[in-house]
């Protein structure tokens, strides 16, 4: 799981939680991937983000660098911070560990880079 | 052969073996990638920019390869772990999720610049547990799909509907979430050609996007219904003429019914002299 999608990732859909984010990484294995930097896509992301949420995993992980914890005005020139963006957003994947719901402290496995948000019945 | 979704639920029917046949069957995999090819091309993105988009069912990523093809970043949605670790072996590139689309879906509030589903949306109308209610849990899936999906962001659904009653079902609960759109049915005089694409849109009603329909077949259309047009004009030929008594034999031929065959002779007077 890359911390993009952990960014995007709630458990509103528990019975009873109500925002469930951000979601807590307990993270056994970590990769890091190169893949293509493309600033064009970290640019129209970055307003997406919640950039707190990306910097407290990241440094919840270990892997935040010197990564701004937040967003400075003119970012969309500055290509080493986007750059810096890319590695976190992109590159850095929790393979093994735990999403935890700040809610109900619900635990959710990743396995082999797979978060399961499967629900049981009595918790829809 | 019996519709998939009759013989077990998702998370069981593709299993190792199914799954396997998304590697190795070329034919699977060709239908697979033209079929999510037609649905990115329905999503109508502005050109030339990269996307982040979700793939939902996307099984072993052939669709999202197409997507990556395409430049856009993607996350997967699948229920059968068979399947996503067929995904993993084929080292797509976007983030794998495991979970049941009928659950909901759990992402923030406008994350998706758009949504894309291979044959995934008819599983949703089976009840495989006694607590499924199909048309809870559909409403459930397009209502978390409407708000994690951005303002002018487009939903597209490649689907095997069984029955009308199904379609319009899938239908009533993508609007009732506050979706616009219809379903945009390509060939759809053509029993293998056919596929059907739920369109869905966020951002006010806009015209459906054409359906695609054969050159040929076109051509065919308006053959027949110029030659019924001619006939039309022409009218039933006279009684008992000779265009008459052709017609007739030619019709008692067609329905099996011993028939004298044609001569020179046939529909003709008889001369005074018998």
């Amino acid at each position: 799981m890359k911390l993009l999608t952990h960014n995007m990732l709630t458990s509103k859909c528990l019975k009873g939680v109500n925002v469930g984010y951000p979601l807590g990484i307990v993270a056994k294995d970590i990769k890091v991937l190169e893949t293509e930097f493309n600033s064009e896509f970290v640019l129209r992301i970055i307003p997406k983000l919640d950039w707190d949420t990306l910097w407290n995993a990241a440094d919840s992980i270990g892997h935040s660098g010197d990564l701004p914890r937040t967003l400075c005005d003119d970012y969309e020139n500055d290509v080493e911070f986007l750059k810096k963006a890319h590695h976190v957003l992109l590159e850095v994947e929790v393979i093994n560990g735990e999403l935890v719901c700040p809610e109900s402290g619900r635990k959710f496995a990743i396995n082999k880079g797979i978060p399961n948000m499967l629900l049981n019945e009595d918790e829809l | 052969m019996s519709r998939p979704e009759h013989q077990a639920p998702p998370e069981l029917f593709y299993n190792e073996n199914e799954a396997k046949k998304y590697t190795q069957n070329s034919r699977m995999i060709d239908i697979q990638v033209q079929m999510s090819e037609r649905a990115i091309e329905l999503l109508a993105l502005p050109d030339d920019e990269p996307h982040f988009l979700l793939d939902l069912g996307c099984g072993s990523g052939l669709s999202g390869s197409v997507l990556e093809d395409q430049g856009h970043r993607w996350v997967g949605f699948d229920i059968s772990s068979a399947m996503l670790d067929v995904a993993l072996e084929r080292e797509v590139e976007g983030d794998l999720l495991l979970g049941d689309l009928g659950q909901g879906l759990p992402f923030r509030a406008g994350a998706f610049d758009g949504a894309v589903s291979i044959s995934a949306l008819q599983w949703l109308c089976n009840a495989d547990k006694t607590s499924h209610h199909p048309t809870k849990r559909l409403y459930k899936f397009f209502s978390s799909l409407y708000s994690c999906l951005s303002r002018t962001a487009r939903a597209v659904f490649q689907f095997y509907p069984e029955n009308s009653d199904q379609m319009e079902l899938m239908t009533t609960q993508a609007m009732k979430a506050g979706f616009f759109g219809g379903v945009v049915v390509d060939y759809p005089n053509s029993t293998k050609a056919k596929k059907f694409f739920l369109v869905l849109m966020c951002g006010g009603a806009a015209p459906l996007p054409k359906a695609m329909v054969e050159a040929e077949e076109e051509e065919r259309i308006s053959y027949s219904s110029k030659r019924d047009q001619l006939k039309k004009m022409r009218g039933k030929p006279l009684k008992r003429s000779k265009e008459w008594i052709l017609e007739k034999k030619e019709r008692r031929r067609r329905q099996g019914k011993p028939t004298k065959s044609d001569t020179k002779y046939t529909g003709r007077k008889r001369s005074g002299r018998f």
